[in-house]
């Protein structure tokens, strides 16, 4: 690969399209970009905000060595991997996969990859906060979660 | 000493971020560290009590509970992950 992934945790709120369109400035090789965007969702109107706690220096070397992974086994011209952290409310930004290659398979399938690894070793924790000012408690792992990751 | 971290319901509950330890002799592996943590007090016991739901990361990776902890500087505790 071209280029080493670019690797962000932070609190701020991303912009998915700019992030796209850095995978493909001044370059004419790129023949697809898949990218992916996870977001905060309240599924019956009860959820204030998502509290995303994270292991700092952890959070970037274990996303780092997912993305390397995934860079060694897919021919990606480029990839960019953004979680954040902090609270989140509902509609807003979570994580951002970009994945760039010359051909589409290779960014669909490195996508998909990162947020199954993403979800099951990215050192992050939700913790849910509802609309009535109570704690709605920490959320819990899937097993889908797992078995998804397991596939690969 | 070893720093060690907490995270999430298991920080919590042990009621503590971090803090400095003198690892026993005795603690060698991942297991090993669960069961002499679980003799530190109730809020430890309480904490730690499902093994299976605590995961281990020693200097930032992440190891199985079997392990050879090795000399660390930092030792992590915490419950499965739920980012993405």
């Amino acid at each position: 690969m071209a280029a080493e992934p670019v690797i962000r945790v932070q609190r701020d709120n991303f912009d998915a399209a700019a992030e796209s369109a850095r995978l493909t400035e001044d370059r004419t090789d790129v023949g697809a970009v898949v990218t992916f965007t996870g977001l905060c969702r309240d599924e019956n109107g009860t959820l204030s905000a998502l509290e995303l706690e994270h292991y700092p220096g952890m959070a970037e070397a274990e996303i780092g060595r997912i993305a390397r992974q995934a860079a060694e086994r897919w021919p990606l011209t480029g990839l960019t991997v953004i979680h954040r952290y902090g609270k989140i409310a509902p509609g807003e930004n979570i994580v951002l996969v970009a994945a760039a290659s010359s051909h589409r398979q290779a960014s669909f399938e490195a996508a998909d990859f990162l947020m199954d690894f993403l979800k099951t070793r990215a050192p992050f924790w939700k913790k849910e906060h509802r609309t009535d000012s109570s704690d709605g408690g920490w959320v819990e792992a899937k097993q889908a979660d797992d078995t998804a990751a397991e596939r690969w | 000493m070893t720093k060690l971290v907490y995270f999430a319901w298991v920080r919590e509950r042990i009621g503590l971020p971090e803090e400095d330890v003198d690892l026993p002799e005795t603690v060698k592996t991942g297991a090993d560290l669960l069961a002499w943590m679980k003799t530190r007090g109730e809020n430890y016991e309480a904490a730690l009590a499902m093994d299976n739901a605590i995961r281990i990361a020693v200097d930032q990776e992440h190891v199985e509970h079997g392990e050879a902890l090795g000399a660390p500087r930092e030792i992590a505790l915490f419950p499965p992950m739920t980012g993405g």
